[in-house]
């Protein structure tokens, strides 16, 4: 399998975590080692920034996770900005995952915001990857911006509805010069299977690891699946049955037999 | 650049690729709704000749979902025939001993006119030779000024600029460019263009970035067949186009196949023939592969072949066109680049494609569009 790379890291693992909604500390950590996952997200609102025996670290740090703070909470640019430096300063990563979502129910990334604060942060010499809508435009436009990969969403956050702006993620897929990374909706094994199968570089999946019944074996399963799609995109997919076209009865082509 | 991609992209492993496909690889392409440029090859490969009816029928399929029965009309100007270059295939090579022209403005608007007399054409493409000194950036721009009361899409098909000359030009209402490379096959280039800028590989060739950066609303490419494989030069000109897309994203692009004849006199002999069964392959594949991209079929080709393919892919034409300077009114007798198949008139051609159900659009554009906010 083709080794990822983003900003010049290579990650063997093209399967993202979320550090969110788990019931333990311990249970979060114990999926992320099963899950093989080298990078793992954390929202900077859930550390207590001045403890550096904060617990919810002490489970996250490993040596070859490469650690993705997250600005969820804030609703414009400018507060992501100055979350970005204080997740800098409190982390010793310039790595971050940009969320603004102002609307507090769905979580719905503001695309304007985005754009305008990937605009700022890269230029802050950080390594921008941002949460986004999965709208192809944005997308080319943030990669203009000097984002490090384009996440759209795949359906509502939280939701496990799985690929429901397919059509949006294939155009964004064939566009794309920076990595395609699935982010939110992504439900089953099934649904990760699917996104990779289409090209996305990765996966980026919490909820539907961290509520499951058993989210050790749930993780192992994704991780699984995003391989199998991964290596079924890398050898070329077969053909569906339906599409060829029999020989028509009036042919196109008798003109090239003249 | 593109000329850093095409490093990476060996022209003899291609080629061996493309031989060695299989029914098993057509099939495969065929089937899919998105194409990569392996299926590309396996479409253009001969293990694709068998599949010529499957893949007409896809290719009208796409052809007519993105854009509908109609056809984009053009007419080329060629201003003149001057050049510096010694393209071995070329009758503008600056060793024939022709008549060279350069068009007076007063000259340049009396084509103008004579052409809106042929026709409703709205889409002017301006064609010269390489003389940067005598017909260079502000020569050009002149035209383009003189062409803009009378069209309202200025296209441009010129030697290669530089990004700011692109940009001066769009100024000036130019909207498309368009350049051949001719043949990707680095190695060889330089057989067919011995002297003079064309010379020059990765300056032509990373052009189309220049055109990218400068802007321009479409670019147009093109390689020749008569050079080179075939098969391995329009694989090549794939790639440069998945490369552009992807890059120049607000761009919009066309491909063409132009077919060299074999030579009547002791002019150059083209090293590879394609039969219309593999044009039409070509343009199938091509469309199969890129449901978006304009096929353009010049008057090059001769009509029975543009006739059919008008309703199988091809979405841009030109008719009743002249390839020596100043051909519709000041010049008619000078020596033309390359000789027409199809001498229709415009009337006539329109009539045609009505006939075939498809509907000739002359404008589609407006000049201000290039102009606004520059």
């Amino acid at each position: 399998m083709e080794k990822l790379i983003i900003a010049g890291r290579v990650f063997d693992s093209r399967l993202f975590l979320g550090t969110g909604k788990f019931n333990s500390n311990k249970n979060m950590e114990e999926t992320i080692l099963a899950s093989g996952t080298e990078m793992v997200t954390v929202a900077m609102k859930r550390i207590e920034l001045d403890n550096k025996e904060d617990d919810m670290m002490k489970h996250i740090v490993h040596p070859h996770i490469q650690l993705l703070p997250n600005t969820s909470g804030v609703r414009t640019a400018e507060e992501a900005i100055f979350a970005a430096q204080m997740a800098r300063e409190a982390f010793g990563t310039n790595w971050l995952k940009l969320e603004i979502h102002p609307d507090p129910r769905y979580l719905l990334p503001d695309s304007t915001e985005t754009l305008k604060a990937t605009e700022e942060l890269v230029k802050m010499g950080f390594v921008v990857l941002p949460y986004c809508q999965a709208d192809p435009t944005l997308c080319k436009r943030l990669e203009e911006a000097g984002a490090a990969t384009v996440m759209p969403l795949a359906a509502p956050i939280g939701t496990n509805k799985g690929l429901q702006t397919r059509d949006f993620l294939r155009i964004i897929i064939e566009q794309s010069n920076v990595p395609v990374v699935v982010d939110a909706g992504i439900g089953a094994p099934s649904h990760a299977a699917e996104a990779m199968e289409m090209g996305a570089a990765a996966c980026l999946v919490n909820t539907a690891i961290a509520v499951a019944g058993n989210p050790v074996e749930m993780a192992i399963a994704f991780k699984e699946a995003v391989i199998a799609g991964r290596r079924a995109y890398e050898a070329g997919l077969g053909l569906k049955s339906e599409s060829l076209i029999a020989s028509a009865s009036s042919p196109l082509t008798a003109f090239l037999n003249d | 650049m593109f000329s850093e991609e095409l490093e990476k992209i060996s022209w003899e492993e291609t080629t061996k690729a493309i031989y060695s496909k299989t029914e098993a690889d057509v099939i495969r392409a065929l089937s899919k709704s998105k194409c990569d440029i392996d299926d590309f090859m396996a479409m253009i490969s001969p293990a694709a000749e068998k599949y010529l009816e499957p893949m007409a029928h896809l290719s009208r399929k796409y052809t007519e979902e993105r854009f509908g029965k109609t056809i984009s009309m053009f007419i080329p100007l060629y201003i003149t025939n001057s050049c510096t270059n010694s393209c071995v295939y070329c009758g503008f090579h600056i060793s024939n001993p022709m008549a060279r022209t350069i068009l007076t403005p007063e000259e340049i608007e009396n084509e103008y006119k004579a052409i809106k007399k042929l026709g409703p054409f709205e889409n002017l493409l301006i064609v010269t030779g390489e003389n940067p000194a005598k017909a260079g950036v502000p020569y050009i721009a002149k035209a383009l000024d003189l062409a803009k009361p009378y069209f309202s899409n200025l296209k441009i098909e010129v030697m290669p600029l530089k990004a700011e000359e692109y940009a001066e030009l769009v100024k000036h209402g130019l909207n498309g460019v368009i350049c051949f490379q001719e043949t990707y096959n680095k190695a060889r280039y330089n057989i067919y263009h011995p002297r003079g800028m064309k010379s020059k590989f990765e300056w032509r060739v990373n052009g189309f970035d220049r055109m990218g950066q400068s802007g321009v609303h479409s670019i147009g490419m093109g390689v020749l067949i008569g050079l080179e494989d075939w098969r391995t030069d329009v694989t090549m000109m794939a790639y440069h186009l998945r490369y552009l897309q992807k890059k120049y994203w607000k761009t919009k692009y066309s491909v063409n196949f132009p077919r060299m004849r074999p030579a009547e006199n002791e002019g150059f002999q083209p090293n590879v023939i394609m039969s219309d069964k593999e044009l039409a392959q070509v343009t199938f594949a091509m469309r199969i592969f890129d449901h978006d991209v304009d096929i353009s079929y010049s008057t090059r080709e001769p009509a029975n072949i543009r006739d059919n393919m008008a309703t199988l892919g091809v979405t841009t034409m030109s008719a009743e066109s002249k390839t020596e300077p100043g051909g519709y009114y000041s010049y008619p007798q000078a020596l033309e680049q390359f000789h027409i198949s199809d001498d229709r008139t415009a009337a006539e051609m329109e009539k045609v494609l009505k006939g075939l159900g498809r509907i000739p659009v002359w404008k589609d554009w407006d000049v201000s569009f290039d102009m606004m906010g520059r």
